[in-house]
């Protein structure tokens, strides 16, 4: 059992034993999570190389790239799980927007307790997941058209709790937002201890459970995973859940973090998340990745922007061109390795 | 041939829902606003709610033409907002740069630059999804994520304004009484619609869309194909993008065009061509274009507060998905059938003249 499910399996490509040491390499599954990670090390080095003087070797600098994008981690993860399985959720950022806004307002205006509206959203956003994904398997519709009803019925649903943006001045909203964990070289805020936890928990199912696996065979193989068996529409009914709870998550770390709600939080975020998850390596085929990946993703994108508020001279656009020219380069690398394997 | 025949091949007509549609919605309109269909003459402009709709609807019909084609070959483009808003900003820059913003010349040339590089866009996309074989969402996606930051460079972060008489002409000006951005449509659709009907090019395309490795086995050159196919459908962004940035006299980089691709893919949808490639239909594109148009027309008239806008949008794209999905109607249409059968005896007729319905609609 623990052999079996150390080696998240991708049906129809057995390892090939090649003699020439680069082939080897070019087949090997991590090697998208490793020239991920090398290039995260190569950008942090020229960020201490430039900016030594500016205090960018601080440890918190480091920490703060989990503080200022623990949502986007959480959300990453949840796509992960999507992209793993085959299929796509593009009404990631909207249900993100939808949660600040749902939370803003039921704690705002309506007046529950926080413990009590955390709940709800989570609830709400993966039935919204839970819905798509029924759809998506029952009516045998794409996955794409699917959620990109699910993005308009979120961002619609955000106009119509309220048009402006609604500010939280509630006092457990603010102090959970403050709370620092230290942790000697500097502190983490609430939303990256979150964050990270779920990063673990994924790890976790995704590599250690039956259900890990099942996602890694309906991605790699659709028909192969229904002849041998496995619970097709139950496994991605559950995905897509996953996501929208995913997402609900972000939504309210994003709420923490901004302590506000707003119809237009979030707009692209899925986009984000989907190019974080395709930077960490994750096959957008599905079938093959791992969530490790998706964490140098962030954190890639993460510190193209720490490096752009060093810069000083960049402007923000330069975050989006930076981040397409880094996913062009991504997916034609994932291009070439797949051609590889298949020669 | 009976009525009911008749009848059956009436509603058998793959533009039936969609115009069925469209009527329903513009109906809707006229208990709210009586004199929704009269179109009536001033200063030598026609003015009315069916000429605006057309008018404020032709970036999105041009953008769902050039979307049909790059479905009907089984792939999808992302990237035609981002398209539209570089097109917007390259133009708009570059008129605003002359001394004379109204020299014809100019605003031409300005125009040939925003084109050239949407061409770019497109051969960029058709080159990673035709050559390098990648998705089409993902291949596309790179313009999405990037595009923006593109045009947000062009115009420096900040929203440049114009002042060209021959260039509001394109966006917001009138030519024989009626707005011309009309007749550019009217243009686009025409040559389209020739181009893919008259000549052997549409079933090239449907071809290429129903199996590309087949058609390439007969002979047509699939990759050239769908190289085109992402080229037309940029330059149809490009032309959406100069008509918006010229009917605002602006270009906005960070929101020209925000959500096009959606509408763009949900008019297409509407429509009746499948997502999945082989075929398709201008036709039907151009009425889904309109009945988006107007469905936003008619949130506006009949008073709903304009924030529900999006959630209709989702309700329509999933009532439209749901009856185009063969599962869906098999499973409530198909239970239906079966049971109405044995309730009523007497209409053995019934269930036996639905069934044929249900294989071919």
């Amino acid at each position: 059992m623990s052999t079996t499910t150390r080696t998240p399996a991708t049906p129809g490509a057995p390892e090939r034993r090649t003699t020439s040491r680069s082939a080897r390499l070019l087949g090997d599954r991590r090697l998208p999570v490793v020239v991920t990670a090398g290039l995260f090390l190569a950008m942090y080095v020229v960020g201490l190389s430039r900016y030594q003087n500016y205090g960018f070797g601080d440890s918190q600098v480091f920490l703060n790239l989990f503080i200022d994008n623990g949502y986007l981690l959480v959300a990453a993860v949840g796509a992960t799980f999507v992209i793993m399985s085959g299929g796509i959720d593009l009404s990631v950022g909207s249900v993100i927007g939808f949660t600040t806004m749902l939370t803003a307002w039921l704690v705002q205006d309506v007046g529950l307790p926080l413990l009590l509206v955390i709940p709800i959203s989570l609830a709400v956003g993966a039935f919204g997941g839970f819905l798509m994904g029924y759809v998506i398997h029952n009516f045998e519709i794409q996955p794409f058209i699917v959620t990109l009803a699910g993005l308009f019925l979120f961002r619609g649903l955000c106009l119509v709790i309220s048009k402006e943006s609604i500010a939280i001045d509630d006092s457990d909203v603010s102090s959970l937002a403050q709370t620092r964990v230290p942790l000697g070289v500097g502190d983490l805020s609430i939303g990256a201890v979150v964050a990270l936890v779920v990063l673990a928990a994924a790890f976790y199912i995704l590599h250690y459970t039956r259900f890990g696996r099942r996602v890694y065979a309906i991605g790699g193989n659709e028909q192969s995973a229904l002849l041998m068996g496995l619970p097709l529409g139950g496994t991605k009914i559950a995905v897509y859940t996953m996501s929208g709870f995913c997402s609900a998550l972000a939504g309210l770390l994003f709420m923490l973090y901004i302590q506000s709600g707003d119809p237009l939080h979030a707009v692209g975020m899925e986009l984000d998340a989907i190019a974080a998850v395709v930077i960490g390596g994750t096959l957008l085929t599905g079938g093959s990745g791992y969530v490790l990946g998706t964490l140098f993703g962030v954190l890639v994108l993460g510190l193209i922007k720490s490096i752009i508020q060093f810069e000083g001279t960049l402007s923000s656009w330069w975050t989006k061109i930076a981040t397409g020219v880094l996913l062009c380069a991504f997916i034609l690398i994932q291009r070439v390795m797949t051609t590889r394997k298949k020669n | 041939m009976t009525t009911t025949s008749r009848w059956r091949a009436l509603t058998h007509h793959h533009l039936f829902w969609p115009v069925a549609v469209l009527v329903a919605l513009l109906l809707v309109n006229v208990p709210f606003t009586p004199d929704f269909f009269a179109i009536h003459m001033t200063n030598g402009h026609l003015y009315g709610s069916l000429v605006s709709i057309v008018l404020f609807g032709s970036p999105l019909i041009l953008v769902a033409v050039g979307m049909t084609l790059v479905i009907a070959t089984g792939g999808i483009d992302l990237s035609v907002g981002a398209v539209v808003a570089i097109t917007g900003a390259l133009t708009c820059s570059y008129i605003s740069d002359q001394a004379d913003q109204g020299a014809l010349s100019s605003v031409l040339l300005a125009m040939g630059l925003g084109l050239i590089a949407a061409v770019v866009c497109g051969l960029w996309n058709g080159f990673l999804v035709a050559r390098m074989g990648i998705q089409p969402i993902i291949a596309t996606l790179i313009i999405m994520v990037a595009g923006r930051g593109v045009a947000q460079l062009i115009t420096d972060g900040q929203i440049i304004t114009i002042n060209s008489e021959p260039y509001k002409l394109i966006g917001g000006g009138y030519w024989l009484t009626l707005p011309f951005s009309i007749f550019v449509v009217a243009a686009v659709v025409a040559v389209t619609v020739l181009l893919t009907r008259r000549t052997a090019l549409g079933l090239l395309v449907e071809s290429v869309g129903g199996n590309a490795e087949a058609s390439r086995l007969v002979g047509i050159r699939s990759m050239r194909i769908k190289i085109m196919v992402y080229v037309f459908c940029a330059v149809c962004a490009g032309i959406a993008g100069l008509m918006i940035s010229s009917n605002t006299s602006a270009a906005d980089g960070n929101n020209a065009g925000l959500w096009i691709e959606l509408d763009a893919i949900l008019a297409v949808v509407i429509g009746g061509t499948s997502l999945l490639g082989g075929r398709f239909s201008i036709g039907g594109t151009v009425i889904g274009a309109l009945v988006i148009q107007t469905l936003t027309t008619t949130i506006y008239t009949i008073g709903v507060p304009t924030q529900t806008n999006l959630v209709f949008k989702a309700v329509v794209v999933i009532v439209v998905c749901l009856l185009q999905s063969p599962k869906f109607r098999a499973k409530v249409f198909g239970a239906r059938a079966k049971t109405a059968a044995p309730a009523a005896p007497a209409a053995v007729a019934e269930p036996a003249d639905s069934a044929p319905k249900m294989e071919v609609s």
